[in-house]
């Protein structure tokens, strides 16, 4: 494999947890340090098995979880310093492990951006959602880091919470913008299928979902006129601070990930980990590795996902490189609608198309051209 | 055999009533078929009029009671073949009149025993199922004796299910009705009184020999369609197929025809002899038209070529049945068929759904119209989507209407025909209870929802029959409806003036309920031409996104956006508006939701 042909990014996954939220579905594993080390080991053996995948330098690194900041933070730093270099190094983290001790150890080991899951400021919504910092854990963590000179920090907020009113929407957006980060993500709250949260609060979630219409546009228009650019759907950025890393995958880039129930998508073969810790360690151990979930991206699919995810961004993709993952005729029509732009630079969904994104892009994609068809069946 | 040893008859009654098992016990007693034989209602053939507890087809049975050959002509129960039943009739000198000693008379039995009463039979009244704990034989005999002109102990008292009561039956059959008149010597006259459709044999034409006699391998003409064939075969039905080598004056029987299309043989029309033939026909012959028209429509389209196999297959039994094919901007490719009546277009889309097994979409029923246009043109109107919006004159049929109430809902069943454009004609005891309400109304008034707004008021109590009468003017107009200024062609309606707004604000509202939101505002209109009487508009979405989608959930959400994109693929496209299936449905069932 060519250099150029090789993955610049790198996912790590660290799935432990003190404790599983209630709206949480990711592979997640709570209880404190033991096993963290045989981990890092697991990880760092999946490294060496696959390392020959990433390029050299790598552009960006990003350790997500389940809670990073919660791993033992000896094995959490020895795994840090065994990480390839890059340009940017991403960390989940969750204000309630954020010591200044701790933002230290992360600035030290090469961490240049820490993504912090505030998701509110208010104890009554917190409590909804089942996370332990409370509004001045935020606060302390946010200062801890600007302490060890980070100066990429992203706060990640969640509205649409049950019982979460215009007021409260507006003072978390309030406090949210006070801190001053270079970057936010805010999601509504999704009811994920088989999740606790969505067993006792589902009923709830679906009879709010008109005036999340409303919160939505008010999210957009609050942030922007904070200075902040809605680049990405649920993502907003000032100073050109955008997630590099998750800029890659919006751009279709090629990224390995290491770890239980992590995804790797190389040069048209994407595979998943398989989420059991005990097997991956068992696998990787015995020098192996681990079992994967495998699916074969052909030219069609990687055309529609590069769409589908172009679309997600306020810059125009060039036409040519997704023209036959698109329908024609919807095209045309979307383009009347006002929802979709055709320009020199390519297409590209409108303001108001980008708040329609889903329901503009599934129309937008052509269906399974029919030699394609043939081939996989 | 000679005249006056056959009796032909037929049994009126109202559906459940007892006349299919008066007909097994008939069998029995007659040792025509051995207990052993019998299936229980062994008239009734097809699936559907088992369950449906109605016999489309009329058949005749010819049984031995005593050295006399008895005729059992069965008649369909319902109004929307009347004609038919009509002809089954004529081919006998008496009938049954059969009332359920529970339940008393019905409207439908009212029709048709006047029906038998002015074609000139003689009448046996029966009082059924006296086994029944609740029976009223004294009260129902004074009712039926009262409505026939008969002394109350002529009325013959049986329980069908337990055989009690039959024989007499039997006699006074014998004894009551009179011999079939004729001249057996004359050229040959038969009238046509049925016919069915066999697959190896082609059309089988059921017959009452009038005058004369056919021979097997006789040529044979039907009189009124000139239509001519070779008598195949000729035979009776005992209940077996028994093929004759003749049928003669005074009997009843069939003749296999060999013709490949039931229309050439109409029930009603005479059959004679091709040589030597009759002059003048039986008299009573008559086109029947359809009165009541629906569009329908594949739900997948992939399959119109197998409704057109099924509508061909189903004409080759109903020669009153009317197709022709339809194009529907928002249901695609389809049939606009006519039918006789509501139950006659009921039996027919079930039979299509369950004898083809095919998924149909049903349009609005409508009614045949009359149009004299600006120009002064004049044509007959079977589709809504056909009506000029601009007209100068304009017809509709109308129907004598009579509904049997107890007397407490007599208010109840005057203020439904009041709103629903009807004319009192009178009000009659039928007996202290019991009261016969005579209306003329638009049939219009009776496609719409009108049987289940009848059963709601009265509890269920009323029943209800009606007679075609004819064309009148009526001040109707066209109601379109339009989605985001795009009319909806199957969703158009033919309504009474005063009925545009309600109704149109009906359709809207529940077309807002039922056709998801889009990427804009979608208004939807009832309009009478480029009058709007009703708007609704359904508000554009304002948020559709995905909200997260990271490395890790790619193939996920791309697998969503791909199942919703097929989800596009089944809406049709009315304008630029997406409409799924259901929304068609919901409002296409506007009546049927109410029940």
């Amino acid at each position: 494999m060519s250099a150029e042909g090789r993955a610049r990014h790198l996912y790590v996954h660290l799935p432990f947890c003190a404790h599983r939220c209630g709206y949480c579905d990711f592979v997640t594993l709570v209880g404190r340090s033991e096993g963290h080390a045989a981990y890092v080991d697991g990880l760092l053996a999946e490294l060496e098995l696959e390392g020959g995948l990433l390029a050299d330098p790598l552009d960006t690194v990003f350790l997500g979880g389940g809670t990073p900041t919660f791993t033992e933070p000896r094995q959490l730093e020895r795994l840090l310093r065994s990480l390839p270099r890059a340009g940017e190094v991403t960390i989940e983290a969750n204000p309630e492990t954020i010591t200044a001790q701790l933002a230290a150890v992360l600035r030290e080991a090469g961490v240049t951006r820490v993504s912090l899951g505030v998701q509110s400021f208010e104890p009554g919504l917190l409590a909804v959602l089942e996370r332990r910092a409370g509004p001045d854990d935020v606060r302390r963590a946010f200062y801890h880091l600007r302490d060890a000179c980070f100066d990429n920090i992203s706060l990640d907020l969640i509205y649409g919470v049950p019982g979460q009113t215009p007021a409260d929407l507006t003072r978390d957006l309030e406090a949210a913008i006070g801190l001053g980060p270079e970057h936010l993500s805010c999601y509504e709250l999704e009811a994920k299928p088989g999740t606790r949260f969505t067993h006792a609060w589902g009923g709830e979630l679906v009879a709010q979902a008109e005036a999340m219409e409303g919160y939505f546009e008010f999210v957009v228009a609050t942030l922007e006129s904070a200075g902040y650019r809605w680049y990405e759907t649920a993502n907003f950025c000032r100073d050109g601070r955008q997630a590099r890393h998750n800029l890659a995958y919006w751009l279709g880039r090629d990224y390995l990930g290491l770890g239980i129930g992590a995804v790797s998508t190389v040069d048209g073969l994407r595979w998943r980990n398989a989420p059991k810790l005990g097997r991956y360690l068992a696998e990787l151990g015995a020098g192996r590795r681990p079992p994967r979930e495998r699916e074969v991206l052909d030219v069609h699919t990687r055309r529609v996902e590069r769409l589908m995810l172009a679309l997600r961004l306020d810059e125009p993709i060039p036409l040519e490189e997704v023209e036959e993952a698109v329908d024609a005729d919807a095209l045309a029509r979307l383009v009347a609608l006002g929802l979709v732009e055709r320009t020199g630079r390519g297409l590209q969904l409108t303001r108001r198309g980008r708040f329609l994104g889903g329901g503009v892009t599934a129309e937008l994609i052509a269906e399974i051209p029919a030699k394609q068809l043939q081939l996989t069946a | 055999m000679p005249l006056d040893r056959i009796r032909n008859f037929s049994i009126v009654a109202h559906i459940d009533h007892g006349k299919s098992t008066l007909a097994d016990r008939i069998l029995e007693l007659t040792d025509t078929v051995s207990q052993r034989e019998m299936r229980a209602q062994v008239l009734d053939t097809m699936e559907l009029e088992r369950e449906r507890g109605i016999t489309i087809k009329a058949q005749a049975v010819r049984v031995v009671w005593k050295g006399r050959q008895l005729n059992l002509i069965d008649t369909p129960g319902h109004v929307d073949f009347t004609y038919e039943v009509s002809r089954a009739l004529q081919a006998c000198e008496g009938a049954l009149l059969l009332v359920d000693a529970a339940q008393g008379i019905q409207a439908q039995t009212l029709a048709n025993a006047y029906l038998a009463i002015e074609n000139g039979l003689e009448i046996v009244p029966v009082v059924n199922k006296i086994d029944l704990p609740q029976a009223d034989p004294e009260g129902t005999a004074a009712e039926v004796a009262d409505l026939v002109g008969e002394d109350p102990e002529r009325v013959l008292r049986i329980s069908a299910k337990t055989g009690e009561g039959v024989e007499a039956i039997l006699d006074a059959i014998v004894e009551r009705i009179a011999p079939p008149q004729g001249d057996p010597k004359g050229p040959a006259r038969a009238l046509v009184f049925d016919s069915a459709y066999d697959q190896y044999r082609g059309v089988v034409a059921f017959v009452r020999m009038v005058d004369g006699s056919f021979q097997t391998r006789e040529n044979v003409r039907a009189m009124a369609a000139g239509t001519r064939f070779e008598a195949e075969e000729l035979g009776f039905f005992s209940p077996n197929r028994t093929p004759t080598p003749t049928l003669e004056a005074g009997e009843v029987g069939y003749v296999v025809t060999g013709l490949k299309d039931v229309s050439r043989l109409r029930v009603g029309d005479t059959l004679t002899s091709a040589r030597d033939g009759a002059q003048e026909p039986l008299p009573g012959y008559k086109d029947v038209k359809p009165t009541v028209f629906a569009g329908l429509y594949p739900t997948d389209s992939d399959d119109y070529p197998d409704l057109r196999d099924a509508l061909e297959k189903l004409k080759l039994n109903d020669a009153s049945l009317f197709y022709e094919p339809e194009t529907s901007q928002a249901l695609g490719f389809g049939f606009r068929c006519g039918f006789l009546g509501l139950l006659h277009m009921e039996i027919v889309r079930e039979r299509l759904e369950r004898e083809f097994d095919l998924d149909l979409l049903v349009t609005a029923p409508n009614v045949a119209y009359r149009v004299t246009t600006q120009a002064g043109d004049e044509l007959e109107v079977h589709s809504p989507a056909d009506m000029p919006r601009e007209l100068e004159h304009v017809e509709e049929p109308y129907i004598r209407a009579s509904t049997i109430v107890p007397k407490d809902y007599v208010g109840s069943v005057m203020e439904l025909n009041n709103d629903r454009r009807g004319r009192f004609d009178h009000m009659e005891y039928l007996s202290e209870e019991r009261v016969l309400l005579t209306y003329d109304l638009p049939l219009a008034e009776i496609v719409y929802d009108y049987y289940d707004q009848l059963k709601s008021r009265t509890r269920g109590y009323a029943s209800f029959d009606y007679d075609l009468l004819g064309f009148e003017e009526g001040d109707l107009v066209r109601l379109d409806v339009l989605l985001a200024g795009e009319p909806v062609d199957a969703l158009s309606l033919v309504v009474h003036r005063q009925a545009a707004h309600p109704r149109g604000k009906a359709l809207v509202e529940r077309l807002r309920e039922e056709i998801p939101r889009q990427m804009f505002d979608v208004p939807v209109q009832a309009a009478i031409g480029s009058r709007i009487v009703a708007r609704e508009t359904i508000k554009a979405k304002r948020k559709d996104v995905l909200a997260k989608c990271y490395g890790g959930d790619v193939t996920r959400k791309r697998k969503l956006l791909e199942r919703q994109k097929k989800g596009k693929k089944r809406m049709k496209q009315v304008g630029s508006v997406e409409v799924p299936q259901e929304a068609f449905l919901a409002v296409l069932n506007l009546d049927g939701d109410k029940r």
